[in-house]
């Protein structure tokens, strides 16, 4: 990654503060912090950051209001840190706009990926990418084209959608429901059990090994997350 | 006399400690009617009123006088009851309304009234007995011709015998006995002023009664009577206080009781003896053979007159024996009874002659010990007691009677056989030989046809002339005489033996019954077997139905614990009767004293403790349920079964304690577990961090880099323990939210292998799953979280670099998910042990890192969807097997969304 951002860090905690400071500054960026909800906004006012990174839990209001706030005025990506067990406020913070989240307690690998797939989606939101490799997989946008291994796979229509929508917001989370929402329309957004059979039948067409996945992962009770390419993501320790 | 010591007696005490709780009785006591005790009572009653006592009249008669009526002013009645009896409408006190109304005091007239039927307890005393019980403090009015133990004497001075009587121990629980007194001659005036209410007498009865004389007889026996108790509460104060004072000298009397009716008359008058001496009186019955012949009415009259002894406060013994006599000294005796009581014999000399007299034999044999003689009079029959008994009935069997007949005949078979080798008076031998057997094997009266039957036989086929029942040699007359007389004798010395010898053996049987039956409740640790076999036996030994109650745990209501035939429901006025029972301990139910009018007869189970419970009896014959002998023998059964129910509860009470006590050593043991497992990677995180912080530029880079992954390593594996102390701790308080879900299993493995990456580092994973499983109903979260455990567990115990196996296929209804490892299995008896919270395979020094909690998540969680999750180890090596079983929900239509746009 060449860009230096400007990261926005929302937290009450100052150790959490603190580590992820100065792990975005040694990565390159720049780290602006405020500690509750009032100050997050001010600060989005302010700075006008990049990213933001947002405790769900503050003191003063709490995180989905300030999401809401801030996709009144901007568009701009919000990473969510939320609780481990707790998928409803996932889903919720995402629905409410939150573009990712990542669950406490988080090691910087992780976050650093998120934050390149939401930042990736947002400076490209004017042109799709033609095509997206990853591993033996290809796929062409343009020319709805799959190829996994230099084999060409057919998809149905529907199947072609759900993977369009993916690549497009590869490495990000997207829920159930907006995936059904994108794919079938607005009215048919609990059906995820026919959601499930689709993604299903993606895999098996897709994956080396369906039942252990590398592309389209799983996001227990939220959604699904289609991986970036290995080279786009943070090396493993 | 032992010298006493200066202490308060325990008896007097303890009855000190009774009458807390209870309410206070004052009885007005007159010596006959129109002394003016209602409206004596009423006057206390107002001025008790006037003191701010919550004062109710439950009953008062007033029998239209009106001064008396006058009094009534200003209190509160409580509305009598209504009974419907045989078309007349009849009032009575409203007995329950009382309880409700729950007043300081009561004021009931009439103690001695019997209530209609229909009626809780068939007297009047017997309601103010539970007023009493309930707390309440009791106003009443009693003649003295009521008291029990008076009748006779009051009988015999007017000549009026009142069929209503109250028990003595009554008066003697009495708080307050205030004498209603008036001269006669002022009674007399009243009467013939009409003031004196006197219910239906002939007017020659009634002015027999009213004479001078009888009425001074009257009061003195109502003064004494009331001195008396006046003096026994002084005696109970001294002895409350250990005051010494001249007690009475150990006095014991006896009083013997037989079938004979004047015995009533003989009890009242030992009590009366006993209390003059202040002498604590037993009443003794000897059982001999002649009680074999008693009839039933007899028989009951024998129990009747035990149980009036022990109402007016008599132990009672019975004793079997020979001799009447020598059983009552020998008791006597053994006993230190200073005093003897008998009836005077009305028998006649002739009798006398033939059986002895038995005062006459127990004034030579006493010895020591004075014999009281006591004439008997014609008394009336003593009252119905507390449980009626039923008759023994004996049907009539023919089968005795052919025997003799066939005995006879063989005897004159043999006789005809034998007839030329012996003489003619040996010849009855044989024939006495037929009486002999006939005596023996079926009784008597078999045995005296028999007698007769060899008369006739003998006379007919073997006395000159033959074949005709005349005799002509005068010898042979005197012969068969002397025959016939001998077969009578035999035939009674020898049924009086068998007769002795079958109730020997009654009661060795019934005695041998009680021992077994003790033998084997003694040895049932349950309680519903123990019950079980209470009822069985009692049912069967007394051929009755048996229902147990036993109260619930925390004493509250009676439930039907066991019963022989098993029996579930009792009617609603059974239960009230078993209810009464347990309340006040005291027998309930048919034939009892109160609410007689029900199926079944309750009595309660009573140990030194207090009571633990009700037992219930019935028959389907109707009337009176047990014979006297069977009344005993169920007591002493079920003192038995009281004694081995309370053995039972207390044998649980000890072993509930025990698994508390375990309960409480476990979780000791938990803490310092969960401690020790939480502690131990702090205790590496802290320590290589300050570590790094303390020797940071000592540290080469790869041993940094190996630090920090050790770091990371441990905060991890902490990760996990809390988070598995988190959905331990759901589980335990059932805050598991399920989301249940239409999931897919091979889904749910992905993400849990996925997350499982770095702990599954050093193994390797095959995953095989059947294509095509159906969709499976789970909440898709604690589902991975399970497979997770799961896969850390595996991967805990299986040595490094060694295959890790998951399978998922379909096996019938249920999906079938099996993890199995290469490591070292599971000890075959803790197959079952592993999912128990904190359990650990291994030793406590060579423990593997893991609070213990991951399997017992699994099973919760598992269970808590419906699925089942075991363990087994492997056949062709060494490892474990895990398996989750899924059950398959019925086949559910996925139906494709509406496209809105293609």
């Amino acid at each position: 990654m060449a860009n230096a951002y400007t990261v926005l860090v929302v937290d009450d905690e100052p150790p959490i503060r603190r580590f992820l400071r100065a792990s975005l500054t040694a990565a390159g960026h720049r780290a602006v912090t405020a500690d509750d909800a009032a100050g997050a906004l001010a600060m989005m006012a302010a700075e006008k950051p990049d990213v933001v990174i947002l405790d769900l839990g503050l003191p003063d209001r709490s995180g989905f209001e300030v999401i809401a706030e801030i996709r009144k005025h901007s568009p701009v990506p919000i990473i969510v840190l939320s609780a481990r067990s707790d998928e409803r406020s996932k889903v919720e913070a995402l629905d409410l706009g939150a573009d990712d989240y990542i669950g406490k307690p988080f090691g910087m690998a992780e976050l650093m990926a998120r934050l390149r797939a939401a930042l990736r989606h947002a400076f490209q939101a004017q042109g799709e990418l033609p095509m997206f490799v990853s591993g033996e997989l290809s796929v062409d946008l343009v020319r709805r084209h799959v190829t996994r291994d230099g084999r060409e796979v057919k998809l149905s229509p529907k199947e072609f959608e759900l993977l369009r929508h993916l690549v497009t917001h590869a490495g990000k989370v997207l829920t159930h429901r907006q995936l059904l929402r994108e794919v079938w329309g607005p009215a048919q957004a609990e059906e995820v059990q026919y959601l499930r059979v689709f993604i299903r039948g993606l895999r098996q067409k897709l994956e080396p090994d369906p039942t252990r996945p590398t592309h389209i992962l799983t996001e227990l009770g939220v959604g699904y997350r289609l991986q970036l390419p290995p080279e786009q993501r943070a090396p493993m320790t | 006399m032992a010298e006493r010591e200066a202490r308060p007696s325990p008896e007097a005490l303890l009855d000190a400690a009774k009458q807390e709780g209870r309410g206070r009785l004052k009885i007005f006591l007159g010596a006959a009617p129109g002394v003016g005790k209602t409206y004596e009572m009423l006057l206390s009653a107002q001025a008790k009123r006037r003191e701010g006592i919550d004062i109710v009249v439950g009953i008062v008669e007033t029998h239209g006088r009106q001064e008396t009526e006058a009094l009534l002013d200003g209190l509160v009645v409580i509305p009598r009851r209504e009974v419907d009896y045989k078309g007349h409408r009849l009032t009575e006190m409203d007995l329950d309304g009382i309880l409700k109304r729950r007043p300081q005091l009561v004021l009931v007239d009439e103690l001695a009234h019997s209530n209609a039927p229909g009626s809780r307890h068939p007297k009047r005393y017997l309601d103010v007995e539970e007023l009493i019980a309930a707390g309440i403090d009791v106003y009443t009015t009693l003649n003295i011709q009521h008291v029990e133990s008076l009748n006779d004497v009051v009988a015999r001075i007017t000549r009026i015998r009142v069929r209503e009587t109250v028990p003595d121990s009554i008066l003697d629980q009495a708080d307050d006995i205030e004498i209603v007194d008036i001269a006669p001659d002022d009674l007399i005036q009243r009467l013939q002023e009409g003031k004196v209410y006197v219910p239906h007498q002939a007017e020659r009865a009634v002015r027999h009664y009213f004479q001078p004389g009888n009425l001074t007889a009257l009061r003195e026996l109502a003064l004494r009577r009331a001195a008396q108790r006046v003096d026994d509460q002084l005696l109970s104060h001294m002895r409350a206080h250990a005051i010494a004072g001249p007690w009475a000298a150990g006095d014991r009397l006896l009083v013997c009781v037989s079938e004979h009716p004047a015995t009533a008359g003989l009890v009242r008058s030992a009590r009366r003896v006993a209390d003059r001496l202040h002498a604590p009186w037993t009443a003794i019955y000897i059982e001999t053979a002649r009680t074999q012949r008693l009839d039933d009415m007899e028989r009951d009259r024998v129990a009747a007159h035990l149980r009036l002894a022990e109402r007016l406060g008599a132990s009672t013994i019975t004793i079997p024996g020979r001799n009447i006599a020598d059983e009552v000294i020998a008791y006597a005796e053994a006993n230190n009874i200073t005093q003897i009581v008998v009836g005077k014999s009305d028998r006649s000399r002739w009798f006398e002659m033939l059986h002895g007299s038995v005062v006459h034999e127990l004034v030579c044999k006493a010895g020591s010990i004075s014999v009281h003689v006591i004439s008997g009079e014609e008394s009336e029959p003593v009252p119905p007691k507390s449980v009626a008994t039923r008759e023994r009935h004996e049907p009539f069997h023919p089968l005795p009677y052919i025997g003799s007949i066939a005995a006879v005949g063989l005897a004159l078979g043999i006789a005809a056989l034998i007839e030329r080798f012996i003489g003619l008076q040996s010849i009855s031998l044989v024939f006495l030989m037929a009486v002999l057997a006939s005596a023996i094997v079926w009784g008597l009266w078999p045995s005296l046809l028999a007698g007769l039957l060899s008369v006739l036989a003998y006379n007919f086929f073997f006395i000159p002339p033959l074949y005709t029942f005349t005799i002509a040699d005068p010898e042979n007359v005197l012969s068969l005489f002397f025959f016939a007389l001998v077969a009578v004798v035999v035939s009674n010395l020898t049924a009086a033996s068998r007769s002795q010898v079958i109730s020997a053996r009654a009661r060795a049987k019934t005695t041998a019954e009680l021992y077994a039956f003790s033998r084997k409740v003694a040895g049932i640790g349950a309680l519903d077997d123990l019950l079980w076999a209470t009822a069985y036996q009692i049912s069967s030994m007394l051929k009755l139905h048996t229902v147990l109650l036993l109260p619930d745990k925390e004493g509250g209501s009676l439930t039907i614990a066991s019963g022989y035939p098993p029996e579930d429901v009792l009617d609603s006025g059974d239960m009230a009767a078993a209810r009464w029972c347990w309340d006040h301990n005291h027998a309930a139910g048919r034939g009892a004293d109160t609410l007689p009018g029900g199926k079944w007869l309750f009595l309660p189970l009573r140990t030194g403790s207090g009571p633990v419970g009700v037992i219930g009896i019935d028959r389907d014959e109707p009337g009176p349920l047990l014979t006297p002998d069977e009344r005993r023998l169920l007591d002493a059964l079920i003192d038995q079964a009281a004694v081995a129910i309370e053995r039972v509860s207390l044998a649980r009470g000890l072993a509930e304690t025990r698994v508390l006590a375990e309960t409480e050593r476990l979780r000791a043991a938990l803490l310092t577990s969960i401690s020790h497992d939480l502690r131990t990677p702090l205790a590496s995180i802290i320590g290589t961090v300050s570590s790094l912080r303390s020797y940071a530029d000592k540290y080469e880079p790869r041993e940094r880099d190996e630090l920090l992954a050790t770091l990371q390593d441990e905060a991890e594996r902490l990760n996990r323990f809390v988070g598995n102390l988190l959905d331990m701790t759901r589980l335990e308080a059932g805050a598991i939210e399920l989301k249940p879900d239409l999931a897919d299993i091979a889904e749910i493995v992905g993400a849990a292998l996925q997350r499982a990456g770095n702990v599954l580092a050093h193994h390797r994973i095959e995953v095989e799953i059947a294509p095509d499983l159906p969709m499976l109903r789970l909440d898709a979260i604690l589902f991975e979280q399970v497979l997770f455990n799961l896969l850390d567990n595996a991967a805990k115990y299986a040595p490094p670099g060694s295959r890790i196996d998951l399978r998922a296929r379909r096996d019938g209804d249920v999906v079938a998910l099996e993890m199995t490892d290469e490591g070292p299995g599971i000890p075959p008896g803790d197959l079952e042990r592993i999912f128990d919270k904190f359990y650990r395979v291994q030793a406590e020094d060579r423990r593997r890192a893991g609070t213990g909690l991951g399997l017992a998540i699994c099973r919760g969680f598992i269970e808590a969807q419906g699925g089942q999750i075991e363990a087994h180890n492997r056949r062709d090596r060494s490892g474990a097997v895990l398996t989750v079983r899924i059950p398959v929900p019925e086949a559910v239509e996925i139906r494709e969304p509406v496209a809105a746009h293609g």
